[in-house]
């Protein structure tokens, strides 16, 4: 479970969240929707313990321990997982030089015995097959010349490969066709399961069609405005984001 | 083959902040006194019962190079050498030259496994598909054993030390010694001519496809001695040749000399590729000590459709300064050059390499990754010309520097010289550091911050890897790794 | 301070100490001595002076042209909308300048009421910047300067017009000048300043001129260095020294059309954080021209950006030169800096050497460089040709955009114009080059 609770943060000078409250329990997938520049993605980052953002208050309980002095990889081993918005490209770095040494990475850091080549790659391939990723396509630098979908694709790919306990996937629809979208919608749902939470970060009502949420939030202004079911992201598909950000969107 | 698993493995065994290969031999020596005059020049030349020519042609060596002066142009900066407080030749006493492994003092055979460089034959220990690899171990001043020699010697193929090789393929060595790197060329070039004292000695015979990979190991373990080797290799008409080169040398406090002169020979249609890892004492974290490593390494493409490629990782020494080059002088030959230099510490890197396009439609490809961590200082210097008469020349050069710390320098100074419009040159260069959000990406992933480093200079310096012979590559990265410890946070 | 003689000195190095004492009574007279003695000590720079490896100025330099004396002019028809102030065989000449029509916020001497008045101000922002300091030729400068203008502009002016500084070279016989011209840009203020080179005179002209900015904060500077047509006996070499504070913005293009040796060289600091440089540069050579850009760049605060863009097209038996140095001093982090030159090589006997050099202290920086040099492309002139253009058209045409794509990016529409009619006539006299 997290949760978060009265989240400040700014960047510099700039006040980006706002007394932020959010709780996601095991097993819930979360949409979070709210117009651009609200600070959505600053909460990712906030959660996954990127540089550059003040918290200036609060904290961010992770099954009840507070994450936030945590560095970026020891909170991936304890289980949060991003799935970026934009994923980087590392030129020379083989994908699959890339997924063993993260896999590795967290099990030592939780004590496990490191998986061995054949255990490894026996796991890699169930999962790409799933996905629809090609083997051949592990052999390439990381993201370097990879589509879109298939960038989005790849960090699926290395959610199941993670099993984390966290999942957060940050505006995951940008840049996707139907297909791509559905391909990545169904990695997704296949990891639901009831001891992992999902907190699903998008602009649009569209990528909720397939990814099916428990709760929907509205964010606005830095904080939660609103809490309610599946049909709060219809009702907003209609009337926009107009009543939670004071003016016209 | 079983000897490179084991080096492998032997890296594979370094941890943190050690220099592994930093131990010394304990082994008698004979030495000529300190010093350098004539008569150190003529000791040398008759401990190793050269001919008359040979001799005068040390002794010239040594009258011009009373008249030279050290290079200064590169970056860097030591105190200056007292070339007559240091040995010029120091060799193992039990060894006037082996007749085979087996008369070759145990102590030193130790002290190669040790290395990870076994030097008994292990055909049988070693799995049929293994590769082999030939070895000749330079110790100080000699070369204490070359292995696989019979083998070759089936295929036409001489592998021995140059000393050996002056006595009994004299016409081979007065034909090439010096036609590359003549005598003349620079300080250090000269004083190697004058002093050097072993090295290996290549030659494979027209149309020959070399059998195994060639190496040779080099070790520097008296205090105080300079270590000048001189390494030949000439590939006939229509052969090929893949020669491996490694070095390391105790861990002592004052500095010590090393002064090579490496000179390869291409005839038509011949390739050769030569590797390096070079891997000599670098001094310690407070810059004391390390080897002074000035180099001179030239390849000739003298026949057409030839080429020479040199590949090297330089990750020790307290001073490099060296340019391994390539003279395409005939038609449509091609010179590569990939290099990877890492600097940390108080390391001074001053490298790069030099094409001199003579010929028609002669190609060069150049591929440079800096790394520069710590205090140190890294350079990347090189040279691409056509002249008048190179027709339809080719030149690719990409030099990257990577800066991990905000203590050290990443410097590039290429100089480009075209005097044929038909001449085509592209140059590039880029200086950056890791960047935060590729950092990010993998710690969000699980992996360390020097982890994380780690792997992203190893994608960085991938497309120079791959062009070093595998197990080579698996060494090399290791090291790279061992060189940049505690350069992170 | 001992002054060590060179081993040997040349004809002209001698000829130069003659001149020194003759100029030395002329105010400034311990800049003038310490730089005299700078210059005594290294002589004229030859290829073994690695900022000079591909020019040997003591070589070409055999001897020295009298110092010119002010004499009656004709002058060339002015560009529209330009001020013009007229700098003439080493003295600057009120009398044939726009000196009246300066508006507000603009402020004239000339350099040697400035040196005779041994104005303190003027002497600091004369003396060397660091980056240049080594240079032998800026030195020299320094000791034999005759004249030149000094321009203060007020802070936050914007200065609408062009000012033009005209050098200009006259007379029968060949003459040597050293002039230095000072422009001081006050806070937030705004210029364009065009130096133009001209000689009135069919023999070679010795030219050592010195142009330096002193760039306030958040004030914007354009400058152009118009260095025409001059004849291979001509010996030229243009020093600009640029200090941007804070903030500031610096565009420079230099225009080159030959001489039998050009050297422009730069030397630019940036003092203050999130400052930027722009340096372009075209040159067009042919016969036994030879023209040497070399420029250093120096990121001497965080936050700054420079950009570095050289174009050289080569005929007959020239030679083009580019050296570009960008240096980055620790602590100057974030440091954005790109530098790009291109070399077209037209005949089989042209050269061209390319030395970009990059010398970086900080970790957090992004910097680049580029060089090619090569012939026109085969693919690009096929399609052109079999298109119909005949082919000089069709290599016309891509030359023109070569060098164009520079010229794009002058601010003053006119000059812009001005430049692309000068490729043009460059391209159509092209066959007398060879």
């Amino acid at each position: 479970m997290i949760e978060i609770k009265n989240l400040h943060v700014s960047i510099g000078e700039r006040k980006i969240l706002d007394g932020l409250n959010l709780t996601v329990k095991d097993g819930e997938v979360a949409a979070i929707m709210g117009p651009n520049g609200t600070g959505k993605s600053t909460l990712s980052y906030v959660i996954s313990g990127r540089e550059g953002y003040d918290v200036t208050e609060g904290e961010v309980l992770l099954d009840g321990e507070n994450i936030l002095g945590l560095e970026p990889h020891e909170r991936a081993a304890k289980g949060v997982f991003l799935a970026f918005q934009y994923p980087v490209e590392i030129p020379g770095v083989a994908t699959m030089t890339f997924l063993k040494a993260a896999v590795n990475a967290q099990r030592r850091s939780r004590g496990e015995e490191e998986l061995q080549t054949p255990d490894f790659m026996k796991m890699v391939r169930e999962a790409s097959t799933k996905l629809g990723i090609n083997m051949d396509m592990l052999k390439r630098a990381l993201n370097v010349g990879f589509s879109g979908g298939e960038k989005k694709r790849m960090d699926i790919l290395q959610m199941s490969l993670l099993q984390p306990k966290f999942g957060i996937l940050d505006e995951t629809d940008s840049g996707l066709d139907i297909d791509a979208l559905r391909i990545v919608s169904e990695g997704v749902n296949a990891l639901r399961s009831p001891d992992r939470g999902f907190l699903v970060i998008t602009h649009y009502q569209r990528l909720l069609d397939y990814i099916k949420p428990d709760t929907v939030h509205v964010m606005a202004k830095g904080k939660i405005q609103k809490t309610g079911g599946p049909e709060l992201a219809l009702e907003l598909e209609k009337s926009g984001y107009r009543d939670y950000v004071g003016e016209a969107a | 083959m079983a000897a490179r698993q084991e080096t492998v493995a032997r890296v594979e065994e370094i941890d943190v902040d050690a220099y592994k290969y930093g131990f010394t031999t304990d082994i008698e020596s004979e030495k000529a006194p300190k010093g350098l005059s004539e008569d150190i020049v003529r000791f040398i030349s008759a401990k190793k019962n050269e001919p008359e020519w040979l001799t005068e042609w040390r002794l010239e060596a040594y009258r011009r190079w009373l008249t030279m002066e050290e290079p200064k142009w590169a970056r860097v900066d030591y105190p200056p050498i007292d070339y007559q407080d240091l040995y010029y030749y120091s060799a193992p006493k039990s060894t006037p030259g082996p007749k085979s492994l087996d008369e070759v003092d145990p102590e030193l055979l130790r002290t190669y496994e040790k290395l990870g460089i076994p030097l008994r034959e292990q055909e049988a220990l070693a799995g049929v598909e293994q590769r082999k690899v030939a070895v000749d171990a330079v110790f100080d001043s000699v070369s204490v054993a070359t292995t696989f020699r019979e083998e070759l010697s089936k295929a036409g193929v001489i592998f021995c030390p140059i000393s050996e090789a002056v006595r009994e393929h004299p016409e081979l060595v007065r034909k090439y010694l010096g036609s590359v790197v003549p005598v003349t060329d620079n300080f250090y070039a000269t004083l190697n001519s004058a002093v050097f004292s072993d090295g290996s000695f290549v030659y494979i015979p027209p149309g020959v496809r070399c059998p195994m990979e060639l190496s040779t190991y080099f070790r520097i373990n008296e205090k105080n001695t300079g270590q000048f080797e001189r390494t030949l290799i000439i590939a006939d008409a229509d052969s090929y040749v893949s020669y491996l080169e490694g070095c390391t040398a105790p861990k002592r406090d004052e500095n010590q000399l090393h002064a090579a002169v490496v000179e390869l020979v291409a005839l038509d249609d011949a390739e050769i590729k030569y590797s390096t890892v070079q891997n000599w004492y670098p001094g310690d974290s407070e810059g004391k000590g390390g080897i002074y490593n000035f180099v001179t390494k030239r390849g000739d493409c003298r026949g057409k459709n030839s080429h020479i490629s040199w590949t090297q990782v330089e990750t020790g020494s307290a001073v490099t300064w060296k340019y391994p080059s390539c003279i395409l002088r005939g038609d449509n030959s091609q010179g590569e050059f990939y290099s990877i230099a890492v600097s940390n510490g108080y390391q001074q890197v001053d490298s790069g390499t030099k094409m001199i396009h003579l010929g028609k439609n002669t190609k060069s490809r150049i591929i440079s990754k800096g790394i520069s961590a710590g205090n140190s200082q890294n350079t990347y210097r090189g040279q691409v010309s056509a002249h008048r008469k190179a027709e339809g020349a080719r030149n690719f050069t990409n030099c990257d520097s990577l800066l991990i710390g905000d203590k050290c320098g990443a410097h590039t100074v290429p100089y480009l010289e075209s005097k044929n419009a038909s001449a085509v040159f592209e140059h590039e260069a880029t200086t950056s550091k890791i960047s935060e959000d590729q950092l990010f990406y993998c710690m969000q992933r699980g992996l360390s911050e020097e982890e994380a480093t780690a792997l992203i200079v190893n994608g960085f310096v991938r497309d120079v890897l791959q062009k070093l012979p595998m197990e080579f590559a698996v060494e090399a990265q290791k090291l790279i790794a061992v060189s940049l410890e505690g350069s992170v946070g | 301070m001992t002054v060590q003689a060179i081993d040997k000195k040349s004809e002209a190095e001698t000829a130069l100490a003659g001149a020194f004492e003759a100029m030395k009574g002329k105010g400034a007279s311990a800049l003038r001595q310490a730089s005299w003695e700078f210059f005594a000590r290294k002589g004229l720079p030859t290829r073994r002076v690695e900022a000079w490896h591909y020019t040997d100025l003591r070589a070409s330099l055999r001897s020295v042209a009298p110092l010119g004396a002010p004499g009656a002019i004709t002058l060339p028809p002015a560009t529209d909308g330009r001020l013009r102030l007229v700098v003439a065989d080493g003295a600057f000449r009120p009398e044939l300048s726009d000196v009246a029509a300066l508006p507000a916020g603009v402020e004239l001497s000339s350099l040697a009421d400035v040196l005779a008045k041994d104005d303190a101000a003027v002497l600091a922002a004369l003396g060397l910047p660091e980056n240049a300091g080594a240079d032998a030729v800026v030195a020299l400068n320094a000791a034999l300067m005759q004249d030149g203008v000094v321009l203060r502009v007020a802070p936050a002016t914007e200065v609408a017009k062009t000012i033009e500084i005209l050098l200009l070279s006259t007379g029968g016989e060949a003459r040597s000048s050293f002039t230095r011209s000072l422009v001081l840009v006050g806070d937030g203020a705004k210029a364009r300043i065009v130096e133009t080179s001209l000689a009135l005179t069919p023999s070679g002209a010795q030219e050592n001129h010195v142009l330096a900015f002193s760039i306030g904060a958040g004030a914007e500077v354009e400058h152009i260095a118009d260095i025409g047509p001059q004849s291979e006996s001509a010996i030229r070499l243009f020093s600009l020294l640029v200090t941007a504070q804070a903030k500031a913005v610096f565009k420079s293009l230099g225009f080159i059309e030959g001489g039998g040796l050009v050297r422009r060289q730069i030397f630019a600091r940036l003092a203050g954080e999130e400052a930027s440089v722009a340096l372009d540069g075209v040159s067009l050579l042919g016969g036994k021209h030879h023209a040497d850009t070399t420029l250093v760049v120096e990121h001497a605060a965080a936050n700054c950006k420079s950009r570095e863009r050289f174009r050289s097209v080569l005929d007959g038996q020239s030679t083009g030169v580019f050296q570009g140095k960008v240096v980055v001093r620790p602590g100057a982090q974030k440091t954005d800096g790109s530098m790009q030159s291109r070399a077209l090589l037209l005949s089989e006997n042209a050269t061209m050497n390319n030395k970009p050099e990059l010398e970086i202290f900080a970790d957090d920086v992004v910097c680049g460089h580029g060089a090619t040099c090569g012939r026109l492309d085969a693919d690009q002139l096929f399609y052109l040709v079999a298109r119909g253009l005949p082919k000089h058209e069709a290599e016309a045409l891509l030359i023109e955009g070569f060098a164009g794509e520079i010229i794009e990016a002058i601010g003053e529409e006119a000059a812009r114009d001005v430049y692309f009619e000068r490729i043009r006539s460059w391209l159509a006299n092209r066959g007398d080059g060879k």
